[in-house]
């Protein structure tokens, strides 16, 4: 029967992964509540990692998206300022037809110029009505602006139209209302064809707008085509462009729109660009993440420490269970192994419980802020394998005094 | 494999081929200090199969350095153990791992079983480090629970079970796989003298069924149950009276005559 286990004939103990695994689940099962306690640090650890890696991007992703709808298209074009140097003064080489020329770029989607009108103090009235108490003239700014700058500020109409090439050549008398300005002179509707006057001139009200996306201080001015404003109010030349670009055309844009309206001379313009969404994005995550990453590398250290500490305890109580292992054929390295795949399983299971909750935060946050939530998608991957790493390194030791345990003083130590 | 081997009437002559399961030569085991302490001195025993070997001596005498030494879970100083004709001291490390999870069998005073795990998960244990097929391990634990009586309780937990039956589970985790030795250290130190009884039974049963069996003991209640008793006092073996007698076995003794 048991003859013969002849010379050499020598057994090695062994240690199945399903046997590793079983007896992993059972030691961390056994006592939930410890589990638990001890995984704590490190799924807050975790949390914390992921919560602010993800608020990061998804914020990132927020400001980045609002400037695309708006900034990133605007491409606007000014004279340098004016040094105060009368004898190098510098000449606005603006030129009238700015929006045509630069219409005709690839990227393009409107341009138009728009200029501040010195009436020297005029002010502007509606027809005459007789009230005695309210007030009938108004100090009104007053815009001229190229046919093509409504669609460069987006401007939507209340009612009414918008200046067409026509009105800009012949210099007709003719206006658009902002609504504020509207609201003042008291002219609600164009159809009746309603004057205005600014000082003695008369204008034809011919339409009124309701919102524009940029430039809002035309919302409270009264803009008149730049032919009238050159023949009749003494404008000597536009003193900006707008420009609305197609997305990702501003940088291109912005080389182009000053040799195009000033060939000779395009370094007397200065064009401002949105700024590069890389950078925005980038300059944000690095503030929000900086900070964040150290409070969660510290929970981290915590957690692992938390892990080590436990770890050793639960050692130093199981060392009747060593001893017994041992004598079953255990040998120190199968007891390593388990402590280590004990605490790198304690590691990984609290990196997942982390990584959940650092998601569910950024859902949450996402949700009160109306976001919509943003995360990398390495990040679920790599966090509970973050958190499998720190249980192992934080088990090293405890394994390592386990497997140095002498069966024979375990064994003595009571079960 | 059967647990019931015919080994009660096997003859002897096979012993000059069949290695002894224990074979001690000339073993010394000494602790260092100032002098060193010679736990065991030269010690020489023979166990073969089948035999009942009662260890029997008082307290701090080299009982458990002998056990330890048996159960290859410490070194000799000099000497040399053959266990089941291999030469132990040219083991290495996981090499005697291996053979303590096939040959030898324990069985302790305080049970050592583990609270959290039913008396099956507590023998199946036993099988864990052991090389071979695990397929049938839950089957093999459920035979070794119902041989000592507890087929009715293998879904219980350690601590539900009386002191008896806490030794009987770890008497099944000891005879699990069928080792060639089965070592048992004051089997009956936290028992009562019925529940003593009832194990000593139990290891008559087994020596009935060819298993070999070496209890440590300082309790003559217990040591008279075996075949043959080993004394050991301050590390000198000495085996009780000249005649083997109708035991099957060819001892050999050769402790220092004093």
């Amino acid at each position: 029967m048991n003859q013969p286990a002849r010379v050499r004939d020598i057994p090695r103990s062994v240690l199945s992964v399903r046997d590793l695994l079983n007896e992993a689940t059972i030691a961390l099962t056994a006592r939930p509540a410890r589990t638990i306690m001890t995984a704590l640090g490190t799924v807050l650890g975790v949390a914390a990692l992921v919560a602010t890696l993800g608020l990061a991007k998804t914020a990132g992703s927020q400001i980045v998206s609002r400037f695309d709808e708006l900034e990133a298209t605007q491409v606007t074009v000014k004279p340098p300022r004016d040094r105060g140097n009368s004898r190098n003064r510098t000449v606005n080489v603006i030129p009238w037809d700015s929006g045509d020329r630069l219409e005709r770029l690839n990227g393009v989607v409107a341009a138009g110029t728009k200029s501040d009108v010195d009436v020297n103090g005029a002010l502007a009235r509606s027809v005459p009505v007789v009230d005695p108490l309210g007030q009938t003239e108004f100090q009104i700014p007053v815009i001229a602006v190229s046919p093509g700058l409504f669609d460069a500020v987006r401007a939507q109409m209340a009612t009414g139209r918008t200046f067409d090439e026509g009105h800009d050549k012949r210099g007709d008398a003719v206006a658009i209302l902002g609504p504020g300005a509207a609201r003042r002179l008291n002219v609600t509707r164009v159809d009746n064809s309603p004057a205005i006057f600014i000082g003695e001139e008369p204008l034809a009200v011919i339409g009124i707008l309701h919102d524009v996306a940029r430039q809002s201080d035309l919302l409270n001015a009264i803009i008149v085509p730049n032919g009238y404003a050159a023949e009749r109010m003494g404008l000597i030349a536009p003193s900006e462009v707008h420009i609305e670009v197609d997305v990702g055309a501003a940088e291109l844009i912005g080389t182009q729109a000053a040799i195009a309206l000033a060939p000779n001379q395009p370094d007397q313009l200065r064009v401002s660009l949105p700024p590069s969404p890389a950078g925005v994005r980038s300059s944000v995550e690095n503030d929000v993440n900086a900070l964040f990453l150290i409070l969660g590398g510290v929970s981290l250290l915590v957690g692992a420490i938390g892990i080590a500490n436990v770890t050793l305890v639960s050692v130093m109580e199981r060392t009747g269970e060593i001893g017994l292992r041992r004598a079953l054929g255990a040998s120190r390295r199968h007891i390593a192994t388990q402590f280590l795949f004990e605490s790198a399983a304690l590691g990984a299971l609290a990196g997942l419980l982390g990584t959940s909750l650092g998601i569910l935060t950024v859902v949450a946050v996402s949700v009160t802020r109306d976001w919509s939530p943003v995360l990398d998608s390495w990040l679920p991957l790599a966090a509970p394998i973050l958190g499998a790493v720190i249980g192992l390194l934080a088990g090293t030791y405890p394994a390592w005094k386990a497997s140095a345990t002498e069966p024979i003083a375990a064994l003595r130590s009571g079960a | 494999m059967s647990l019931v081997p015919p080994a009660i009437d096997l003859p002897p002559p096979l012993s000059e081929t069949t290695p002894a399961v224990v074979d001690l030569v000339n073993v010394t085991r000494s602790f260092p200090g100032t002098p060193p302490v010679e736990a065991l001195k030269s010690a020489n025993l023979r166990i073969d199969k089948g035999d009942y070997v009662a260890i029997v001596g008082p307290s701090g005498s080299g009982k458990s350095t002998l056990l330890h030494l048996l159960g290859l879970l410490d070194y000799p100083t000099s000497g040399t153990y053959y266990l089941d004709g291999i030469d132990t001291g040219s083991l290495s490390e996981p090499e005697r791992a291996g053979v303590r999870s096939v040959g030898i069998g324990f069985v302790f005073q305080s049970f050592h079983l583990l609270n959290h795990r039913s008396t099956l998960e507590n023998v199946m244990l036993a099988e864990v480090y052991r090389p071979g097929d695990s397929s049938k391990r839950k089957e093999r634990a459920t035979a070794a629970l119902v041989q000592v009586g507890l087929g009715h309780r293998i879904e219980a937990f350690p601590t539900t079970l009386s002191g008896g039956e806490k030794q009987r589970v770890a008497v099944a985790r000891a005879l699990v796989g069928e080792p060639s030795l089965l070592l048992a250290d004051e089997p009956t130190g936290n028992l009562d003298s019925v529940t003593s009884a009832q194990i000593l039974d139990m290891f008559d049963d087994l020596h009935r069924l060819g298993i070999t069996l070496a209890v440590i003991t300082h309790d003559d209640d217990v040591s008279e149950r075996a075949e043959r008793r080993i004394y050991i006092r301050d590390g000198v073996l000495t085996e009780e009276g000249e005649e083997v007698g109708e035991s099957q076995t060819d001892s050999i003794w050769a402790a220092e005559e004093s």
